[in-house]
């Protein structure tokens, strides 16, 4: 990932975000150009025959009827219009390219639900046992075409990959469609674009796009319920997770079933933690775990207060969840 | 005594002993008893400047501390409940608080001094407009004083502001006193309407008007239509919140997208409200500097009334995200990027009037010539968020902050400073410092582009509005550092400006009644005005009544000196609506407390309404109707009740 995560106007990397950038820049360049010819205008004009002397002369410069300059407006106008209508075309252009989601047939079908503050994504798939839920990353195959249903959450958030599509609104009660694709395997930085409360700011996720083999892979993993421990602090850190986590958590393959946070199945498949906002080492991880209030203020998962004991064991069955 | 309104008015000279009589007639008494009641104009649109200076300065340094927090990454000035608290408050501030009322202040002032009338049409409602700004400016920052300012921005979608998830005070607040100040705009907004209709001198046709005329009516029409929407919305919201309806719930059945389509039908024309009679300032004063009319009157009039009958087709460009179906938006989208050409009209004949003219370079001046450029900005960066698909990109991003400061700030704040120093002698009769005007201008200029400009790239790098931090490591943090310093250097501009205004009011140099040489009307009587305005009601010939002889357009002459006198009371002429034909006499009201009193009960009741003590409401409900009856309580001197023996008559 490059140096900026969320720009939108040096990269675009799927074919929706590219239909829009040519666009952008283009407006970009017809505004940079009009504030220039403004801008020299009217400082020639203000030096052009300026009166000499300060504001007290103001009464002295002789006033005049002058030429109506009319033309002005009217030359000023047709030169207007042809960047105006170019931009109308073009926009009616790129909006039915990239507005109607691929509804027909399209190669991936992802449920994406916000909360505050973190992502929740469901994968389905033709039966039952094919669809499974993760959080804040989401994983597509290069080249094809997903279509995202959004179902608003809580409040209103916005559903945004900079280099692969604009931004959707997820609102209560209704159901919002958006799409993207990637061309190139690559992470792609998401980010919460509707102000949520609190923690609006630490509301990221990722999109991961990998080759549909590395994909397929990825998800037949994803199905799976967590492994059972091995070893007795293991088992006494899942003992732990279950019975304290899992009021919020869910934890596939234990009693640890709730779903008003994120699923926790995979957890250690995960590039980032707390929606895009600390990386899934061990350190961060025990630390999110244990003190989360001082990462993300605010946030609607409680500091833990573990002993230290308890807190190895917890991070020995959480390095378990691969 | 013949009613004033069968009376055929005397024609007199302007003389020392009418002048004299006018005084005492229209002169508010001295000491807190006249402060509290009077109904002058001049008195009223200076407290309306005043108080939003002051909440101008309030708003500022909330932006300070927001910019603090902002300066680099993942800095902890403010928690993230004060950091939202912080940028609501300084949205509500400077939109609400600030921008409009300041215009209403300028307005209100001038209106009457430019029309060659008296007074405003109903300058009982004028006072009462302003104390009930007062009264909702402190009810809104109450919250924010106790910790429960509003925290979900300006535009306050639900269901984040629905007690589920917002259970403090804090929309409580904002929702009631929102609908407390639609109030005062909306009877402000009446006011406009009728004066600028009825109550010019005769033979100020309607295309005879000053453009800040036109801005301000525009806006005031736009007002009366949109203010309801929003009122609305936020009483449904207080309803939601307190009574358990579901207007915005979905989970009950409500529609949280039906509460953007209330806010942005007005909140659209609202910023077009903001900005016209700005626009109008402009188009004013801008060609005395150039020593020549405006370039293009009748379109930019027409351009101005234009923009704001597109305004009102182009809410939507606010919710371009919201899922709509694309059909509509590109409607809405086209109705956007159309809306450029009649501020077009009004850029070119800004610059043509300059290259016509032959500028002289005063303070107000720069402020006018630069408002220009940033008003391109401002316009282009709008053309741009206008293309749906660019949309989708840029917004609810910092370009879109930058957008709207461009806007309010080019359009609004900066005429606003360039027509203090072209008005100020007038209204003080001082001139200001105008060395220090050029220190205050450039480091504003300077400050201002400093900060904003690079904010547009901030958001094409992707920074969301409205995060209270953000991660090193986004290309964001030096962007973001400049744009600190950048806003310290404007914030000191800002001071600088204040100073001036202060330097000016204790030791500026005579102004004189017209030290720039100026067309209009209110260069015509002494500065500061006198109580009554004109001695005489002047009759108009031309749109430039001091400039006919320098012009010479025509051989008609305005008159200025010998006119109808109207001293048999606090009297002004009322004129047709389009010819500006004398009507009738109109009997102007004495001052009076019963506008405080009526801001004061509807304070109370609005206080009873946020604690739900039903018996202070009650209370307030009670002072307001004997407050109205005060002020309703027909008056012989006003021609609402016939002396005993003429009643016989009929």
């Amino acid at each position: 990932m490059s140096g900026t995560p969320l720009d939108y106007i040096g990269h675009a990397a799927g074919s929706r975000a590219g239909a829009i950038l040519p666009l952008t820049w283009f407006t970009l360049v017809v505004s940079i150009v009009v504030i220039v010819i403004i801008a020299a205008l009217v400082l020639r004009a203000s030096l052009r025959f300026r009166a000499r002397g300060g504001a007290s002369e103001t009464v002295g410069v002789p006033v005049e009827r002058g030429a109506d300059g009319l033309r002005w407006i009217t030359i000023g106008l047709a030169l207007t219009a042809v960047p105006l209508l170019v931009t109308l075309v073009w926009t009616m252009a790129a909006l039915a390219q990239v507005a109607g989601p691929p509804l027909a047939n399209p190669g991936l079908v992802l449920d994406v639900t916000p909360h505050q503050w973190w992502w929740e994504v469901q994968y389905n798939g033709a039966t039952p046992d094919a669809i499974f839920e993760t959080a804040n990353e989401i994983h597509i195959p290069t080249g094809t075409k997903v279509l995202v249903r959004l179902h608003g959450g809580d409040v209103i958030h916005s559903f945004w990959v900079p280099r692969l599509s604009g931004k959707t609104d997820a609102i209560p009660g209704q159901n919002n469609l958006s799409w993207l694709d990637a061309d190139q395997p690559g992470v792609y930085r998401g980010q919460c674009a509707e102000y949520c409360g609190w923690q609006h700011a630490k509301m990221a996720f990722e999109v991961v796009a990998e080759p549909p083999a590395q994909f397929a892979a990825w998800r037949d993993h994803q199905l799976a319920d967590a492994p059972q421990p091995t070893t007795p602090r293991i088992a006494q850190g899942q003992a732990i997770i279950v019975y304290r986590c899992g009021l919020c958590h869910a934890v596939r393959g234990t009693d640890a079933g709730a779903r008003t946070a994120p699923d926790l199945t995979h957890l250690m498949s995960r590039r980032m933690i707390a929606a895009g906002v600390l990386p899934n080492t061990p350190g961060a991880l025990l630390g999110w775990v244990q003190h989360p209030q001082g990462v993300k203020p605010d946030s609607l998962m409680p500091d833990q207060h573990l002993s230290g004991a308890e807190l190895t064991a917890v991070g020995a069955y959480l390095e378990t969840l691969r | 005594m013949t009613p004033a309104a069968a009376r055929v008015p005397e024609i007199g000279e302007n003389t020392q002993q009418l002048r004299a009589r006018l005084h005492a007639l229209w002169e508010t008494e001295p000491g807190w008893k006249g402060w509290l009641t009077t109904v002058d104009h001049k008195e009223i649109g200076i407290r309306y400047i005043v108080t939003a200076f002051i909440l101008l300065a309030i708003g500022g340094i909330e932006a300070l501390v927001i910019r603090l927090q902002l300066a680099g990454p993942d800095l902890h000035l403010l928690t993230p409940e004060q950091y939202d608290q912080f940028f609501s408050t300084h949205g509500m501030t400077m939109i609400f608080l600030y921008a409009s009322p300041v215009l209403s202040g300028f307005s209100n002032y001038l209106w009457p001094l430019l029309l060659g009338s008296r007074d405003m049409a109903f300058p009982r409602l004028n006072a009462f407009s302003y104390w009930v700004y007062l009264a909702a400016a402190i009810f809104l920052y109450a919250g924010f004083v106790i910790g429960a300012g509003p925290n979900d921005g300006w535009f306050n979608y639900p269901p984040y502001a629905e007690r589920a998830y917002n259970p403090g005070f804090n929309e409580d607040f904002y929702a009631l006193g929102m609908i407390f100040l639609g109030i005062s705009v909306t009877v402000g907004a009446a006011n406009f309407i009728v004066t600028a209709l009825k109550t010019r001198a005769p033979g100020m046709s309607i295309n005879r008007l000053p453009i800040l005329i036109w801005g301000t009516l525009t806006a005031s029409v736009a007002n009366l239509i949109v203010i309801p929407a929003v009122s609305l919305a936020f009483f449904l919201l207080w309803l939601d919140r307190n009574f358990g309806t579901s207007f915005f719930r979905s989970d009950y059945g409500g529609q949280p997208l039906l509460w953007q389509h209330l806010f942005w039908i007005f909140g659209h024309p609202w910023v077009y409200a903001i900005v016209l009679p700005a626009m109008g300032m402009v188009s004013d004063a801008l060609p005395v500097f150039c020593r020549r009319p405006l370039v293009g009157y009748s379109v930019v009039a027409l351009s101005t009334v234009a923009v704001m009958i597109l305004g009102f087709g182009v809410w939507v460009h606010h919710m371009f995200a919201t899922g709509l179906p694309a059909l509509g938006l590109s409607f809405f989208s086209g109705a956007s990027i159309i809306i450029t050409v009649p501020s077009a009209v009004t850029v070119f004949a800004w610059v043509a009037t300059i290259w016509l003219g032959r500028p002289v370079i005063t303070t107000a001046f720069l402020y006018f010539a630069s408002m220009i450029v940033l008003f391109v900005i401002g316009g282009v960066s709008g053309f741009m968020t206008a293309s749906v698909p660019v949309d989708w990109q840029l917004t609810d991003t910092y370009f879109v902050v930058a957008h709207l400061h461009y806007v309010l700030i080019g359009i609004n704040l900066f005429p606003v400073v360039g027509a203090t120093y072209f008005w100020f002698p007038k209204m003080i009769g001082k001139l200001m410092d105008e060395r220090l005007g050029r220190w205050n201008f450039w480091t504003m200029f300077v400050g201002f582009n400093v900060a904003f400009l690079p904010m547009h790239l901030t958001g094409l790098l992707g920074m969301p509005r409205r995060i209270y931090t953000y991660p090193a490591g986004m290309g964001w943090s030096t962007l973001n550092l400049i744009t600190t310093i950048g806003s310290f250097v404007f914030a000191f501009g800002i001071l600088l400006f204040f100073i001036n205004l202060l330097k000016s009011l204790r030791s500026g140099p005579e102004a004189g009644p017209n030290p720039w040489g100026a067309p209009t009307l209110e260069w015509s009587i002494p500065s500061p005005p006198p109580p009554y305005n004109f001695a005489v009601i002047p009759t108009i010939a031309s749109r430039h009544p001091l400039w006919e002889d320098a012009l010479d357009e025509s051989e008609a002459r305005s008159t200025l000196d010998c006119g109808m006198t109207l001293d048999k009371g606090r009297e002004t002429i009322a004129t047709t609506a389009i010819d500006a034909e004398p009507e009738r006499i109109l009997e102007m009201p004495e001052d009076t407390p019963a506008p405080l009193l009526l801001a004061i009960g509807l304070a109370v009741l609005f206080t009873g309404m946020l604690l739900k003590l039903w018996i202070v409401t009650g209370i307030g409900l009670v002072g307001c109707t004997a407050a109205l009856l005060l002020w309703m309580w027909p008056r012989k001197s006003l021609g609402e009740r016939a002396p005993a023996s003429e009643a016989t008559h009929g």
